[in-house]
């Protein structure tokens, strides 16, 4: 089976998130910026699906040139080759722009399977795979936990509000994956040299049929007007235990004071 | 000017409307005309819960396929009613099916989505929305585009408001697309939890990767019970497996507004502040003076949680 993974470069969640004054949109300093780790799941899964049925895993991802670090850690855990989608135009798109040039690059592949994080760490909208599913016409399962593949069709399990559901349909399909997937797999030595070496092929805006007047800021359907800080941190007593319990006594205090005791 | 006509996809928990939906009528009235759209099979109580929130309208539809296939038939229907109908602004409360239903009809129909949404304005004929952003920041969005607008509203930005009234009930014409049914609901398994609802609890004890391992987690549930309170958990631990997801507290996960908020081993990811950052109170217990979750805590100890945590359960049960 051939399966396309959406990944994307985020700035490292690890690290304060930095925005530009000028334009509101998030700094991707290239130096701090990681393969969404939210999207090793997606690989994970993509390369346990294809040791079982046999085929392949495509990496795709939008983004500056150096979004190609990600691909190659994604081409590092496994996966065969990659699709950059990249073009100055393409700065500051929304999720359906997103979505569109999503599609766009993988409706040519005819995968079996689209796989997607739930969302992307750095802006959480989680609407990019129910729109790319929408796009490519593709039923779409989501927040799975687990996965499995018997011929044409797909079972998932996943986590709902109280509960677990058990959702099922034919291939081809598009699929989210949360972190309870499994752990990712850390790329060897032998994956990082041979990543090196597999493709990554680059799609410029013109080249997936789309105008650059309908991608980017100008092709958004939502504007920001204003980004205000509002950081307020409280100034709260900071106590230090000495390691015997001894701040058990403010504690309680603290709770008498509240009235929760 | 006509009366604006704002819509909320409502959704049912356990036969009842979700208390989600119930908080988004809240912000619909609000705003104009409040009308709740329910696709899914519901008996007259669920209808009339709807009413007395707040919605001047439901429309309903409740063929059985909507419970049996995941989001498509519901996609085609809503699709389909709001091309009827023109409703100015359609809300969707932060929950699994009314993200794959929100975002997959923006791109059937082509409309723009704001997600995450805090507070839903109008400024004229503007629709203003705040959403978190980049951890420390509220940005104030807009669409660029004429209505219909979608946008998905988080969890506890509303209360639930019940102010009387009763609703014209309008069936969404039956006749699903049998081509839409393509995602089968084969089981849903329910999970008994135990103790207070997080979302309703007074008292949270939250536990993260400062516990150590999953075996700890006894230590909060002893605590929690001496205070009457909820457990919950950061997206780590969970994804981790030592607790399951509906423990989650923080932007993928719930949102909590307890009085008091006791966060053990927690370092305090901006995605863990995003959903409980509204407790009255916040006791943090950490081993890291540095930790984020301090500058948020009205008592911070800087300390060993699984030594701390069992004595303070002790003295409280001596008391």
């Amino acid at each position: 089976m051939k399966i396309c993974v959406t990944v994307k470069q985020v700035p490292d969640p690890n690290l304060p998130l930095q925005v530009d004054p000028d334009t509101h949109r998030l700094v991707r300093n290239p130096e701090q910026s990681i393969l969404d780790p939210a999207d090793e799941y997606g690989i994970e899964t993509a390369l346990r699906l294809v040791e079982q049925h046999g085929g392949e895993v495509v990496v795709v991802s939008m983004g500056p040139l150096a979004a190609a670090d990600a691909l190659r850690r994604g081409m590092a855990m496994g996966a065969d080759r990659a699709i950059l989608i990249t073009d100055d135009a393409l700065a500051g798109s929304d999720a359906p722009t997103t979505a569109r040039a999503l599609a766009a690059a993988i409706r040519p592949e005819q995968p079996d399977l689209v796989i997607c994080a739930v969302e992307a760490t750095d802006a959480y909208t989680g609407m990019v795979p129910g729109m790319l599913a929408e796009l490519l016409d593709l039923p779409q399962l989501t927040f799975a936990r687990q996965v499995s593949v018997e011929g044409q069709t797909i079972t998932v399990h996943r986590d709902v509000e109280g509960g677990t559901q058990v959702l099922q349909t034919s291939l081809p399909a598009l699929l989210t994956v949360t972190a309870s997937i499994g752990e990712p797999r850390y790329p060897s030595f032998k994956g990082v040299m041979a990543a090196k070496r597999k493709p990554v092929d680059e799609r410029d805006v013109a080249a997936l049929g789309l105008a650059p007047s309908e991608v980017g800021p100008a092709g958004a359907k939502e504007r920001v007007r204003a980004v205000e800080l509002v950081r307020e941190e409280k100034q709260g007593k900071i106590v230090s235990d000495d390691g015997s319990g001894s701040s058990v006594d403010e504690i309680v205090a603290f709770l008498e004071r509240i009235q929760v005791v | 000017m006509a009366t604006r006509r704002v819509w909320v996809w409502t959704e049912l928990a356990e036969g009842a409307p979700h208390r989600l939906s119930l908080e988004l009528l809240t912000a619909a009235r609000g705003l104009g005309e409040a009308a709740a759209v329910l696709l899914a099979p519901a008996g007259a109580d669920a209808l009339a819960t709807l009413g007395a929130h707040g919605a001047a309208v439901v429309y309903h539809g409740d063929d059985p396929v909507y419970a049996q296939y995941a989001v498509e038939p519901q996609v085609a229907a809503l699709a389909a009613l709001m091309q009827a109908e023109s409703p100015d602004l359609v809300l969707f409360p932060s929950t699994f099916t009314a993200r794959d239903v929100i975002a997959r009809l923006a791109a059937r129909l082509g409309l723009g989505v704001i997600a995450n949404a805090t507070s839903v304005a109008y400024d004229g004929d503007q629709v203003v929305a705040t959403v978190p952003y980049a951890g420390d920041r509220v940005a104030t969005m807009t669409f660029a585009a004429p209505a219909p607008h979608l946008v998905q509203v988080r969890p506890k930005s509303y209360p639930v408001e019940p102010v009387g009234g009763q609703a014209e009930v309008r069936p969404v014409p039956a006749g699903v697309d049998p081509a839409t049914c393509r995602v089968k609901i084969v089981e849903t398994i329910q999970q008994e939890a135990e103790g207070p609802n997080l979302e309703e609890a007074n008292v949270i004890v939250a536990g993260g990767r400062g516990l150590g391992k999953a075996e700890n987690f006894r230590l909060l549930e002893e605590l929690a019970k001496r205070l009457g309170g909820a457990v919950g958990a950061s997206r780590a631990v969970v994804d981790a497996g030592w607790v399951p997801y509906s423990y989650q507290i923080g932007q993928t996960g719930k949102t909590v507004k307890p009085t008091l908020y006791i966060a053990c081993g927690i370092s305090g990811a901006i995605q863990h502040l995003a959903g409980m950052k509204g407790s009255r109170y916040i006791i943090a217990i950490n081993q890291d003076p540095d930790a984020p979750i301090f500058e948020n805590a009205d008592l911070g100890v800087v300390g060993d949680v699984l030594t701390i945590v069992p004595k303070l359960t002790e003295r409280l049960a001596a008391r």
